[in-house]
């Protein structure tokens, strides 16, 4: 990793100054409208320092975006509808939802694939191609429906992040609970062993491993679920619906500002997971 | 409860005893094909059942056959969204987005020291939330496709490029010595030995890709896209509580996205007929 450290560092300096002369070119146009009508002529420092100080760019450097940020995550009160600690917390808790549930639909599902040849054989094939499906197209309909039967707010949501993060943890349980080989297998049975006995001391076990990778693609997912869920509803709340009001208004820091604080919570969410990854492995003494 | 439903719940545990049967014989042939059908068409009576059993609302819950009606009698809305949204917002960006990631993972395979800062980058990326960029490029590049096109485009970018970047580091050392000893320049290298190696890597991006693209496509057409489209259709037909329209739009989406999944299956057997995960399945 610290041999990493260099060329991260190298290649992040270069996207932050194409980034920074992006936004010189793309907010030009605006500027130059501006002085125009006004009958001046800009000089190169006063179209670079326009440019990056408009209200409403077409994009926004990326100090202004944090410094929106940082007005909106720390000099905010936690409550206000503006906080964007406020509309994380709504995102948050129905991705953990949608995580929570996904995650044991998808390793009670594994265990049935694993055990039961005709599940394996019948459901298999559906659940592949349930994901070929682009079931975020469902999500209007799923909100619109379940409200009507009414459930509202987290419910959908978290419904829509379940599919899509219990697919990474079907594969990945199914991969890892098939791991041991035959003559394993073959050692439980001389001991006469249940089924159930093999399960829990020999697959499960031997799964963990696999758990841990697909909990990281399926919290990445979930995390996605959440933010489209919140489009259709009507931009209330949460960080989707920051986008989505940003982009009616055309408040474009709003719309980044969301979209990094999504980022680092994913970013965020899948390292707590390394970190758990890590404290286990050390615990059941699983060598990478 | 009528009888209708009962049938269907027999239907349902006669399929399943038949899966069960052929799951312990040895027909090769018939174990790959017929449980996942009989499993479907018992899932779809069973749906059609409960509709008319529990008397359910077509607003909230229309039946399969409601929708196929719906399906036959719109082809020519259906068909105009399918171009709309799948081969003018879709396919042009994922062909671009793809291409652009393969390019940039060549390029970045000729210098370590780029390959070492992009890819942990690129993990970052894949894992991000790119979706949320809709509403940004949305505003870019205007409401028609060419907005749909460039979400794509972004989306597929990543997940290309790590798994093009990976193949690429995937062949064996004493493959590359052998090269050597031959006289091969790194161009033939890298044509005749190491891209063959990647293809791999490079298809398992490709159909993660495939539903990315779509994925992306319908979800750009929530942020705003002229009057056509199957994400418009979607969001507008369910204002209007239409929803055996709206099935009927997602079947077209699910058969779709099978379809394009399936065609880069196909041609990945075809190119990589030598691979250990595709010999000896025939």
């Amino acid at each position: 990793m610290n041999n990493a450290f260099l060329p991260v560092l190298t290649i992040s300096t270069f996207i932050v100054l194409i980034w920074y002369s992006f936004s010189i070119v793309l907010n030009s146009s605006w500027a130059l409208d501006k002085a125009e009508r006004n009958d001046q002529k800009l000089s190169f420092s006063e179209l670079v320092h326009d440019t990056w100080s408009q209200k409403k760019p077409k994009l926004p450097t990326p100090h202004q975006v944090g410094y929106e940020m940082w007005k909106t995550i720390f000099d905010k009160k936690v409550t206000s509808k503006r906080s964007l600690v406020y509309h994380g917390w709504i995102t948050l808790s129905a991705t953990l939802a949608g995580f929570m549930l996904g995650t044991l639909l998808g390793i009670l599902l594994a265990l049935a694939i694993v055990h039961d040849k005709a599940t394996n054989l019948s459901v298999m094939p559906w659940i592949i191609t349930s994901q070929t499906i682009p079931i975020l197209a469902l999500a209007p309909m799923i909100i619109v429906v379940l409200s009507s039967i009414g459930f509202t707010g987290l419910l959908p949501k978290a419904v829509i992040s379940m599919y899509l993060s219990f697919f990474p943890i079907v594969v990945g349980m199914v991969k890892g609970l098939r791991s041991p080989d035959l003559l394993e297998i073959d050692q439980m049975k001389t001991w006469s062993a249940s089924q159930f006995q093999i399960l829990i001391k020999l697959r499960l076990p031997k799964s963990i491993p696999f758990l841990f990778t697909s909990l990281k693609l399926g919290m990445a997912a979930s995390l996605v679920g959440a933010i489209v869920g919140e489009l259709p509803s009507g931009a209330i709340a949460g960080l989707g619906a920051r986008m989505l009001s940003g982009s009616y208004y055309g408040q474009t820091i709003q719309i980044w500002s969301a979209l990094f604080t999504a980022a680092i919570l994913a970013a965020s969410l899948v390292g707590l997971i390394s970190i758990i990854q890590a404290f286990v492995f050390k615990r059941m003494m699983i060598v990478r | 409860m009528n009888s209708f439903f009962l049938f269907s719940i027999i239907f349902w545990i006669a399929a399943w005893t038949i899966n069960i049967f052929i799951a312990q014989s040895n027909l090769a042939k018939t174990k790959m094909v017929l449980p996942p059908i009989l499993f479907g068409v018992s899932l779809l009576l069973i749906w059609e059942a409960s509709i008319s059993a529990f008397d359910v609302s077509p607003v909230i819950l229309p039946a399969p056959s409601l929708v196929f009606i719906k399906l036959v009698s719109s082809v020519s809305i259906l068909w105009v969204d399918f171009v709309q949204t799948f081969v003018k917002g879709a396919l042009s960006g994922y062909i671009f987005g793809c291409s652009a990631a393969f390019g940039v993972a060549l390029l970045v395979d000729r210098f370590k020291f780029l390959e070492r800062g992009l890819l942990p980058i690129g993990n970052f990326m894949a894992a991000l939330p790119i979706i949320g960029t809709a509403p940004i490029l949305v505003r870019w590049f205007g409401f028609d496709w060419e907005s749909k096109s460039a979400v794509v485009t972004v989306m597929v970018f990543f997940p290309m490029l790590i798994n093009t970047i990976q193949g690429l580091q995937m062949s064996d050392k004493i493959h590359r010595d052998l090269m050597q000893t031959y006289n091969a320049t790194s161009f033939q290298t890298l044509i005749k030995l190491r891209l063959a190696a990647a293809m791999p890597f490079i298809f398992n991006g490709l159909k993660i890709c495939s539903t990315l693209a779509l994925i992306g496509a319908i979800v750009a057409e929530f942020f705003g896209s002229p009057i056509k489209g199957i994400g418009f259709r979607i969001s507008t037909e369910v204002g209007r509580f239409a929803l055996d329209m709206v099935w009927a739009e997602i079947t077209i989406a699910a058969i779709t996205g099978s379809l394009f999944y399936g065609g880069i299956v196909l041609l990945e057997k075809v190119v990589t007929f030598w691979h250990p995960s595709q010999r000896g399945r025939s």
